[in-house]
C-alpha cells in the first residue's frame, strides 16, 4: 500500500527537467593596463600648444625634461680615437644631412632598377611550371586511387566536389607544417554518416598540436554540413566504410 | 592444422578488407571566411548603471568590437544580427543549435555582463553549432573602464580556439603621425589600439621622430629623435610615461630595435662614412660592434630565439638581405632576386622574414623563409615600406604613400595591414597621416 502511494506521487511521473549544461568557467583577472598615464597630460599640452601656436615653434623637443639634459656619450668599442675625430664627423654635412630626413632606406638613385626583366619573366614561368607539375602529380595519384578503391572517377569527383564546397579551410594554419587529417566514416545507404572516427585522434589533445586539432574540427564540421554525402546508388558494400584524407597544404601555400 | 588454415584465412580476409577501404584525398576547400554569429552579450539587469561606459549598451558594444576584430582578420564572417533567432540571455544558457544552423552559422559566441561594486565581470561561451557542443567558456573581471580590452581579450581567446594560434587583438600600434607639406613635415609619436581606437600623441612634433619600435618582451618603446640635427636613441615606457635618452652617439644612428629578450638594442651606426651594426646593452650601456665591413650595413633584426640577425647590406654591390649569427660570424646572403631588398624583419614565429623590395620603381612588401627561399610578394604599390609583424606572426602592418591630388600632386601616407597569405589587405584608419608602424606584443599574456 505504501509502495503504491509513493509510486502515485506526482514527482515520480514528472519528466526530467532539461537543465542547461554546467560548464566550468575559468575566471581571469585583467590588470588595468589600458590607461596610458601620461597621455592625458600630453593631450592637455597639445591643446595648449594649439592655442599658443607661435610660442610652440620655439619650444623644446619631445622627451620633456630629460631630453634637455646632455646624456653621457656612449663609449664605442673601438673608441681609441680622440675627440677631434668625432668633431670632424659631426661637421661633415654631406654625410649627415641627407640621412636625417630620409625615412626610407632606399636611396633614390637605387629606386629605378631596370635590370633583368627577362630573367624575372623566366623565373615566373619556371615557378608556374613547377606548380603545374605538382598539381598534375596530385591528379594522377587521385586517378590511381580511384581505380584501386572501386569508385569510378566521376563518383569520386562528385564526392570530392561536394566536400570542397562544405570545407572552410582554416586559413590561419601554418602552410609549411605537415598537416593531414584522416577520417574514417561509416555511412548509411543514403549517404548520412553513422560514425566518424579521426584515425590519429590521439594527436587532438597532445600539447603543441593545436593546429591539428583546428584542422580536424574543421574537417568534421565540413562533413556534418555536407551530409548526406553524394554516394553512388549501387555498391554499398564497397563504400559503406570510407576514409577521407584532409590535406590543406596546397591551399595554404596559395 | 585446422587452426593454421583458419589464421591464414583470417589474415588474408583482413588484408583484403584493408585494401578495400576507399580513400579520397580532400586537398581543396572553400576560402570563404568561417560564418560566425556573435550574439550581443546579455547585460545583467542587476548591474550598476555607469553612464560613462553606457552600461545598458555594454553588451552590444563588446560584441561589436569582437565582430570588427573578426572581420578584420579575413578568416571569419560575422553574420548580420537581424537574422539571429534567439535572445542573448537564453542563447547564453543553451543555444537552440538547429535554429542557429539555419542561418548558416558554424560557431556562436554568447556572453553575459555584470557590473557590481565598480567591478566588471564578463563571461562568454563559444559554441560549435555543427557539433552542438561548447568549445570554450571563460570569464573576466576588471575595472569597468577596461571594457574595450575585455572585448579584445575575448577576441583573442576565440581566435586562438578556432585557428590554433595566438590572437593579436589586445595589442597596440605605435607609429609616426605626420602632417603638413612634404618639405615641412611635422612628425609626432602616436600610439593607438590595434583597431585604431584610443589614439594618443606622445610627442609634440617639434623635433623629427623616426622608427619607433616596441620591445617584444614588454611595453617599452625605442625610437630616434633628432635634436639640432643630432640623433638620439630614446627609451619610452608606455605604462609609466618615463622617457630616457640611451644614446647620444657621435654620428648617425639608424633603426634601433630590441633584441627578443628586450635587454639589448641593435642598430646601425655610421662612422667615417661607413655604416655598421652595433648592439647596446640597455642596463650597462655597453656597445658592441657586430659587423665590420666597408659597405653600408643597416636594418638589423633578431630572430626570435636571438641566435641570428638579419640585416641589409650593399656589400655585393646592390642592397640585399643577409643573415648572420648574433655574434656577427657566418654572414650569408639570402636574397638573389633582381631589385633591391631592405627593411628585413624576422617573424615572431621565426619561420619567415618580411622585407620591402624595390623593382623598376615599384615597392613590394613580401615574405620569404629565413634561408631566402619561398619568396612571396604580398602587395605592390607606388611607395610602401617598413613592415612590422603582429605578435602572432600572421599579419604585417606597413605604411604606404599614395598620390592624393587628381593630377598626381600631393601625397598621403597611411597604415595598411596584410596577412601572410596576401588575401586580406586593409587600410587602418588613423587621425592623421601615418608612417613607420610598430606592433606591440600582447598586453595580456
Amino acid at each position: 500500500m505504501i509502495l503504491l502511494t509513493v509510486l502515485s506521487l506526482p514527482f515520480m511521473v514528472r519528466e526530467p527537467v532539461d537543465l542547461p549544461p554546467i560548464v566550468s568557467v575559468e575566471l581571469i583577472r585583467i590588470s588595468d593596463k589600458t590607461n596610458i598615464p601620461f597621455a592625458p597630460k600630453a593631450r592637455k599640452v597639445i591643446e595648449e600648444v594649439k592655442k599658443e601656436e607661435k610660442r610652440v615653434v620655439s619650444e623644446q623637443a619631445p622627451p620633456s625634461a630629460k631630453a634637455k639634459e646632455k646624456p653621457d656619450r656612449i663609449p664605442m668599442p673601438d673608441d681609441k680615437k680622440e675627440k677631434k675625430d668625432l668633431v670632424k664627423k659631426k661637421q661633415n654635412p654631406q654625410e649627415i644631412k641627407p640621412q636625417i630626413r630620409q625615412s626610407s632606406e632606399f636611396e633614390k638613385k637605387e629606386i629605378i632598377d631596370t635590370n633583368q626583366i627577362a630573367a624575372l619573366i623566366d623565373k615566373a614561368k619556371e615557378e608556374k611550371a613547377v606548380q603545374e607539375k605538382t598539381s598534375n602529380k596530385l591528379t594522377q595519384s587521385s586517378v590511381k586511387n580511384s581505380f584501386a578503391t572501386g569508385l569510378t572517377l566521376s563518383e569520386e569527383d562528385a564526392l570530392r566536389a561536394q566536400i570542397f564546397g562544405c570545407w572552410s579551410v582554416p586559413l590561419g594554419l601554418p602552410y609549411d607544417d605537415n598537416l593531414l587529417v584522416r577520417i574514417k566514416l561509416q555511412l548509411k545507404k543514403d549517404g548520412t554518416i553513422m560514425k566518424s572516427e579521426i584515425l590519429d585522434h590521439e594527436r587532438m589533445n597532445k600539447p603543441g598540436q593545436k593546429f591539428y586539432k583546428v584542422l580536424a574540427e574543421s574537417a568534421l564540421r565540413a562533413l556534418r554540413i555536407c551530409q548526406p554525402l553524394k554516394v553512388p546508388l549501387t555498391g554499398f558494400e564497397k563504400w559503406k566504410e570510407i576514409q577521407l584524407n584532409f590535406n590543406p597544404t596546397e591551399m595554404l601555400k596559395g | 592444422m585446422k587452426k593454421i588454415y583458419l589464421i591464414i584465412l583470417l589474415t588474408f580476409f583482413k588484408i583484403n578488407l584493408v585494401h578495400s577501404l576507399i580513400e579520397v584525398d580532400i586537398t581543396r576547400g572553400n576560402l570563404d571566411p568561417l560564418p560566425v554569429a556573435v550574439s550581443p552579450l546579455h547585460v545583467d539587469p542587476q548591474s550598476d548603471i555607469i553612464n560613462e561606459i553606457k552600461t545598458k549598451e555594454l553588451g552590444e558594444n563588446i560584441s561589436a568590437i569582437v565582430e570588427k576584430n573578426f572581420k578584420s582578420t579575413g578568416l571569419f564572417n560575422p553574420l548580420q544580427k537581424d537574422s539571429f533567432v534567439q535572445k542573448p540571455d537564453i542563447a547564453h544558457l543553451k543555444p537552440r543549435f538547429e535554429d542557429w544552423r539555419l542561418i548558416k552559422a558554424q560557431a556562436l559566441i554568447t556572453g553575459k555582463v555584470l557590473i557590481k561594486d565598480n567591478k566588471l565581470k564578463v563571461e562568454f561561451r563559444l559554441w560549435d553549432l555543427t557539433a552542438s557542443k561548447e568549445m570554450l567558456a571563460l570569464a573576466f573581471t576588471t575595472t569597468p573602464t577596461n571594457w574595450r580590452r575585455v572585448a579584445h581579450i575575448i577576441s583573442d581567446k576565440i581566435y586562438e580556439r578556432l585557428t590554433g594560434e595566438k590572437g593579436y587583438f589586445d595589442t597596440r600600434i605605435i607609429y609616426v603621425s605626420e602632417s603638413g607639406p612634404k618639405d615641412k613635415r611635422i612628425k609626432k609619436l602616436a600610439i593607438m589600439d590595434q583597431d585604431g581606437a584610443n589614439t594618443k600623441y606622445l610627442t609634440l612634433g617639434n623635433e623629427l621622430v623616426l622608427t619607433p619600435r616596441f620591445n617584444p618582451a614588454n611595453q617599452l618603446v625605442t625610437y630616434l629623435s633628432y635634436f639640432r640635427n643630432l640623433p638620439r636613441v630614446y627609451l619610452l615606457d608606455i605604462e609609466t610615461g618615463v622617457q630616457e635618452v640611451v644614446g647620444n652617439f657621435p654620428g648617425m644612428t639608424f633603426a634601433p630595435r630590441f633584441s627578443p629578450d628586450g635587454k639589448k638594442i641593435i642598430m646601425s651606426f655610421a662612422k667615417d662614412g661607413n655604416s655598421d651594426i652595433y648592439t647596446m646593452d640597455i642596463e650597462s650601456r655597453l656597445v658592441e660592434k657586430i659587423t665590420e665591413h666597408s659597405s653600408i650595413d643597416t636594418s638589423p633584426s633578431y630572430s626570435p630565439d636571438g641566435k641570428y640577425i638579419c640585416f641589409n647590406s650593399d656589400r655585393s654591390g646592390l642592397q640585399q638581405i643577409y643573415v648572420m649569427k648574433s655574434d656577427g660570424s657566418d654572414v650569408k646572403r639570402i636574397t638573389f632576386g633582381d631589385g633591391l631588398y631592405g627593411t628585413p624583419v624576422w617573424s615572431p614565429r621565426g619561420d619567415l622574414i618580411a622585407f620591402t623590395k624595390v623593382r623598376k620603381g615599384r615597392f613590394y612588401i613580401g615574405v620569404m623563409r629565413a634561408d631566402g627561399s619561398g619568396e612571396r610578394l604580398l602587395t605592390e604599390n607606388y611607395y610602401q615600406e617598413a613592415p612590422s609583424w603582429s605578435p602572432n606572426g600572421r599579419v604585417l602592418i606597413f605604411y604606404r604613400e599614395t598620390k592624393s591630388g587628381p593630377k598626381g600632386e600631393g601625397f598621403t601616407a597611411k597604415l595598411w595591414s596584410i596577412d601572410i597569405t596576401g588575401y586580406n589587405e586593409r587600410k587602418i584608419t588613423t587621425e592623421t597621416d601615418a608612417s613607420d608602424p610598430s606592433w606591440s606584443s600582447l598586453l595580456s599574456k
